[in-house]
């Protein structure tokens, strides 16, 4: 079987990022990219899979600026197979996101496609489902355990109130979840083996999608600020304001 | 503009996301429906029909639609959309794994996690782990939105909107249940609570995160939360994730135990009215937004916090 695995590059998860002042976004200028941490865990799971022999390739396919090679090779390093680069200089919306993963899945013909449930940028959260709906495929969102069996999947999601297992048809679209697996690190001779694998070049272009922003984006400011209370000496004091505060 | 609020509940009771949700629709509309997808729900509809400002309810049943499985949902709301100009979903598990799937459908782009409605066309939502918020302004001819229920007061009660029954639900065709294992207790839902206590990294075991944690929830009433390390240790249940893709929480009242602070956990967490840390580094960034904040080690000082409450009735 084929995986496909949709990884983004995104601001690094430790970076506190700042508004610009002219309110048109946020100040990327300088600031540490890094590979979505919900997609790290998504090609860590199509390793794994791979390692125990139940997948024979893993395609893994960013959108994004030419930089975004960078997080395909980061993928490589990890263990899949090859690349694919669909340049474009605007921040694609999950929509759009979606509809040139419909392209590349028709091409492709994976039996699983394994993405991140979230983005940590835009924080969406929404175009692994939409994929789904695209294709008309059954989805598995939040997962903590993927287990395959034969046509179908078991997968372990993380709900509200606690853990829900379903079984679904494959091909399917699963989401992952922090708990799923511990994604590795990339060793030296990896990250050298990975320059020699291949990067397909694409355009949305070439998958006649249209990558315009559909939602306008007003203005981005910054959220009301918190004020940095007071320290309290002991139990009673903190007890003393609170009662005063009227919260107990 | 018709609206359709697409309701939260476990099929026993509805919660107040929904009804904070149709605060939120109200803004859009006067004419806003509530849709109950569900199996053995019928009091849930009885609920629904009580939301002031409610115009109609609308109740389908099936056994996938009880577990909310994304499939059967998008089948079920799916036609019901040509009656609609927007769906709103609270921004719960459940609806953030449906309502993409049927924006997607109506070549919708999703607005996620709404926290506040600006005009029937114009929403504010966070970006960035809450560091930015944009405003997005949304000419699809059917938005699709799910929304942050705790930036949204809950609308009064005393409605007596009709129920309407449909026909039996859709089922899921490519999808089954299997099982599911729900973290029970008898404190309030995290989300639901006007005081909740989380605890972190520092509380080094399940057994001591209980042990701490349980007990002081208890007498304050409080719902139980924890910081993404405290979950990933295994200390506490998933469920119990506070932050940027965990629960999102505003109660009265938030105390942090042994939790640093983090962008990720703050994103949870930072629009609580009032917020507490107990921390023994004096440098941890939770300070930087606490309200009262106790440099100190937990473990004397949660059993002197049990003692002074106790001290006073609690
Ligand atoms: C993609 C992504 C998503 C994430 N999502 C979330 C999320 O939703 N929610 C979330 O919480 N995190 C999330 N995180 C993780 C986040 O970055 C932090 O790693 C996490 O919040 C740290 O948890 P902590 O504060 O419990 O642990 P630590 O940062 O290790 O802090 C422990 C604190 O306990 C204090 N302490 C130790 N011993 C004692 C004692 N005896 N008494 C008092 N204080 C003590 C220490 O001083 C320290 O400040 C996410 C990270 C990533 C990359
Ligand atoms: N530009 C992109 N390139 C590749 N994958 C993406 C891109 N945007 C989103 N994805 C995938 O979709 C998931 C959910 O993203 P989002 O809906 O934006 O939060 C991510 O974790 C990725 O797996």
């Amino acid at each position: 079987m084929k995986v496909l695995v949709p990884v983004k590059r995104v601001v690094d998860a430790n970076v506190k990022v700042r508004v610009k002042a002219d309110q048109t976004g946020v100040d990327l200028a300088n600031v540490k990219m890094s590979m979505n941490p919900f997609d790290e865990i998504a090609v860590e799971e199509a390793v794994r899979l791979k390692e125990k022999g139940a997948v024979e390739e893993i395609v893994v396919v960013s959108i994004g600026v030419q930089q975004a090679q960078e997080t395909l090779r980061t993928a490589l390093a990890m263990g899949a197979d090859r690349g694919i680069l669909i340049t474009s200089d605007v921040d694609v919306e999950p929509l759009a996101v979606a509809k040139l993963l419909k392209a590349v899945v028709e091409q492709e013909q994976p039996g699983l496609v394994l993405m991140g449930k979230q983005a940590i940028d835009g924080d969406n959260n929404a175009a692994g489902q939409m994929l789904a709906g695209l294709l008309d495929w059954p989805q598995a969102t939040f997962a903590s355990k993927l287990e395959l069996k034969g046509q179908t999947a078991d997968v372990t999601r993380e709900v509200d109130g606690g853990l829900m297992t379903i079984n679904v048809d494959l091909p399917a679209v699963v989401t992952t979840d922090l708990r799923l697996n511990e994604p590795r690190y990339a060793s030296l001779p990896n990250i050298m083996k990975a320059k020699k694998k291949p990067i397909d070049m694409k355009t949305p272009a070439d998958y006649g999608v249209d990558v315009a922003p559909k939602l306008k984006v007003v203005k981005v400011t910054e959220p009301p600020k918190r004020q940095a209370g007071v320290k309290v000496a002991d139990a009673a004091d903190l007890v003393a304001k609170l009662k005063s505060a009227g919260v107990i | 503009m018709a609206v359709l609020v697409l309701a939260d509940h476990d099929n026993a009771t509805l919660r107040d996301t929904t009804s904070k949700t149709v605060n939120a629709a109200r803004a859009l509309s006067s004419d806003v429906d509530v849709l109950v997808l569900g199996q053995g729900c019928d009091a849930v509809g009885e609920a629904a029909s009580e939301i002031a400002g409610v115009r109609k309810v609308l109740v389908q049943q099936g056994d996938d639609l009880g577990k909310m499985i994304a499939e059967a949902v998008e089948l079920a709301v799916l036609p019901l959309m040509a009656n609609y100009d927007a769906l709103l979903v609270p921004s719960t598990t459940s609806g953030k794994d449906c309502a993409p799937r049927i924006a997607a459908k109506l070549e919708a782009n999703q607005i996620t996690d709404v926290i506040e409605i600006v005009d029937g066309s114009t929403f504010v939502r966070p970006i960035y782990a809450g560091n930015a918020l944009e405003t997005v302004s949304c000419s699809d001819a059917k938005k699709v939105m799910t929304v942050r229920a705790t930036a949204f007061k809950a609308a009064d009660g005393g409605g007596s909107a009709a129920v309407e029954n449909l026909a039996a639900g859709p089922k899921a065709p490519k999808t089954r249940f299997v099982s599911e294992q729900m973290v029970k207790s008898d404190r309030p839902e995290l989300q639901a609570a006007k005081i909740v206590v989380s605890g972190g990294r520092a509380l080094g075991s399940a057994e001591e995160f209980h042990k701490v944690l349980d007990p002081l929830a208890d007498k304050l009433g409080a719902a139980v939360g924890a910081s993404r390390a405290a979950v990933d240790a295994g200390y506490a249940p998933n469920d119990y994730q506070v932050g940027q893709t965990g629960k999102v929480v505003a109660p009265d009242l938030y105390i942090a135990i042994g939790i640093s602070g983090a962008i990720q956990h703050l994103a949870g967490m930072k629009d609580s009215k009032i917020i507490v840390a107990i921390n023994k580094d004096g440098d941890a960034p939770i300070f930087q937004v606490a309200d009262y904040g106790w440099v100190t080690d937990y473990k004397t000082a949660i059993p002197a916090l049990m003692e002074e409450l106790t001290k006073i009735g609690k």
